[in-house]
């Protein structure tokens, strides 16, 4: 089996982008990886690309052809769609069709365009991540499905709306210095716990984003790199997946996230290394309750530990475990098709030291990135080393 | 509304079993005693194919719930509304709890489940009232 390697990422800015296409950002992130990647678009031998709702806000279906001829490749492309997780589904497809053997150079990544909808038009477009019988039905929106996340997990282990809104200011102070976050400023704590509720016991300051933007990785075997001499020093030594019961009503314990549980196990056994031996982390905070989960399914941290995590100091820029250094979906912003490729990408830049923030993990070898879908009913994590 | 409507993806079983719930509710029960919800084939915990009806409990209790201020497009009941997953032993539901804000409802409270037609999508919606 042949090791991949990150040869190059390509990020678009993260924010509202007025009058573009989604194929306009696709193709900008996908050149920008090429180019990082010092690699020719004729030796990409497939495109796996991820999108959630492009055939509501764009009225496009079918869109790995568009967005293969978009990047001026001349190859096949597939489109991977898990909701939230779908970039993240699209690069580790791509990681195990180079482990097999069967491509050397693969692009993957993805787009979403979400603000040229309007926010009941997007809150009714991403509601169809959750079950359309049982919960979208009964008026469950994302925001909606997470407060009733958060409202079982303070019952369950405590934890208060001050442990969140340290969680949101944390991620903005380290998007401030991030060229493609849509926020790139500073919140306080007592302005996150101000902010108006959105689905209690979760304020606006607790969500995410609405957002356009596209990711991109040149992904290639080790052979590949070798022989034509990529400076490629960042390699995807572990993917894992998990599932787990579309509705959160089905769920075994409301309060707690197993499909990212056992997409960690998996990951961490394809490294071959233990949650211990993490440096960085970006994780799937599209709420702020839900780095919390994150933090305690990737191992991290005990039950009922990981919602003190950042009041406390130990995920912050200068804590042990720094988490979301690009600001995390909460301040870098949730092109939701995009958002898995665009970790992989900050990762990368975190651990070759070109990241704005890379100083504060200076000496970090490994990092993991999670990536969830809907509420946690889809989950794909990767573990990134540095090889040489 | 009718079943026949060639537009509308069938939902079957699911539709009776939301409307029992105004009187006789029911679950569904596998061989070796998990719960699940129609329409189902098989049971999600064990794959058994044996599955029957049995009667779901008079009330049930929140496990969670959350006033929510934004509302799909078109969905048909205005915000804030609250939403509750209410649990009843072998299976948990979610609806809506009609008449409440946030402030009145909590973990634990006891409701019972009812179905009425949501007038802008013509779908049941589940709701819970005081038991
Ligand atoms: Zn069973």
């Amino acid at each position: 089996m042949t090791g991949v390697r990150v040869a190059g990422v390509g990020l678009t800015p993260f924010g509202a982008h007025e009058g573009r296409t989604g194929r306009d950002l696709f193709a900008e992130a996908a050149l920008a990886a090429l180019a990082d990647a010092g690699v020719d678009g004729d030796d990409v031998e497939h495109l796996n690309y991820g999108n959630f709702m492009g055939a509501l806000a764009e009225r496009q279906g079918h869109q790995a052809p568009v967005m293969t001829e978009a990047a001026g490749l001349r190859c096949a492309g597939t489109r991977y769609e898990e909701a939230c997780a779908s970039a993240g589904v699209a690069v580790r497809e791509a990681v195990r069709a180079i482990r097999s053997g069967e491509n050397d150079v693969m692009l993957a990544g993805g787009m979403e365009r979400m603000t040229n909808l309007s926010t009941a038009e997007v809150t009714e477009s991403l509601a169809v991540a959750a079950d359309e019988l049982f919960e979208v039905r009964a008026g469950v929106t994302f925001p909606g499905a997470y407060a009733l996340m958060a409202r079982a997990y303070f019952d369950e282990y405590g934890g208060s709306r001050e442990d969140l809104a340290h969680v949101a200011a944390k991620n903005h102070a380290n998007a401030v210095n991030n060229e493609y976050a849509q926020y790139q400023r500073e919140i306080t704590v007592e302005q996150a716990l101000d902010s108006p509720e959105v689905a209690s016991p979760l304020h606006l300051f607790d969500a995410c984003p609405i957002t356009d933007g596209a990711s991109a990785l040149v992904l290639v075997s080790e052979e590949f790199a070798a022989d034509h001499d990529l400076d490629a020093p960042v390699a995807i030594t572990g993917t894992g997946q998990g599932g787990d019961r579309a509705a959160l009503q089905d769920r075994a314990d409301m309060a707690r996230t197993p499909a990212a549980t056992d997409a960690a196990e998996e990951a961490y056994a394809d490294a071959g290394i233990t949650s211990d031996e993490v440096a960085v982390a970006e994780v799937h905070d599209c709420f702020t309750i839900a780095e919390v989960m994150a933090l305690e399914s990737l191992g991290f941290f005990e039950p009922g530990e990981g919602v003190g995590a950042a009041r406390r100091g130990d995920t912050t820029r200068d804590g042990d475990l720094p988490v979301n250094l690009s600001g995390g979906l909460k301040a870098k912003g949730h092109p939701v098709g995009a958002t898995g490729g665009s970790q992989i990408a900050e990762m990368t830049r975190l651990l070759r030291g070109d990241h704005p923030n890379s100083d504060a993990v200076a000496d970090a070898t490994v990092g993991l990135t999670h990536n969830a879908g809907g509420t946690v009913a889809s989950a794909v994590v990767h573990v990134l080393e540095v090889a040489e | 509304m009718s079943d026949a409507d060639p537009d509308v993806p069938a939902n079957t079983g699911y539709d009776e079993w939301a409307d029992a719930l105004a009187g006789d509710g029911y679950y569904l029960e596998c061989a070796n005693g998990h719960g699940s919800l129609p329409p189902r084939r098989v049971c999600p915990e064990c794959g058994s194919t044996d599955l029957s009806e049995a009667a779901l409990p008079e009330t049930g209790e929140v496990a969670t719930f959350s006033e929510i201020h934004v509302a799909p497009s078109g969905f048909g009941v205005e915000p804030p509304y609250v939403t509750a997953v209410v649990d009843f032993g072998p299976v948990r539901i979610t609806g809506i709890v009609p008449g409440v804000d946030g402030d009145g409802i909590a973990i634990g409270d006891e409701l019972r489940p009812d179905v009425e037609t949501n007038g802008a999508t013509g779908n049941r919606l589940i709701v819970f009232r005081p038991a």
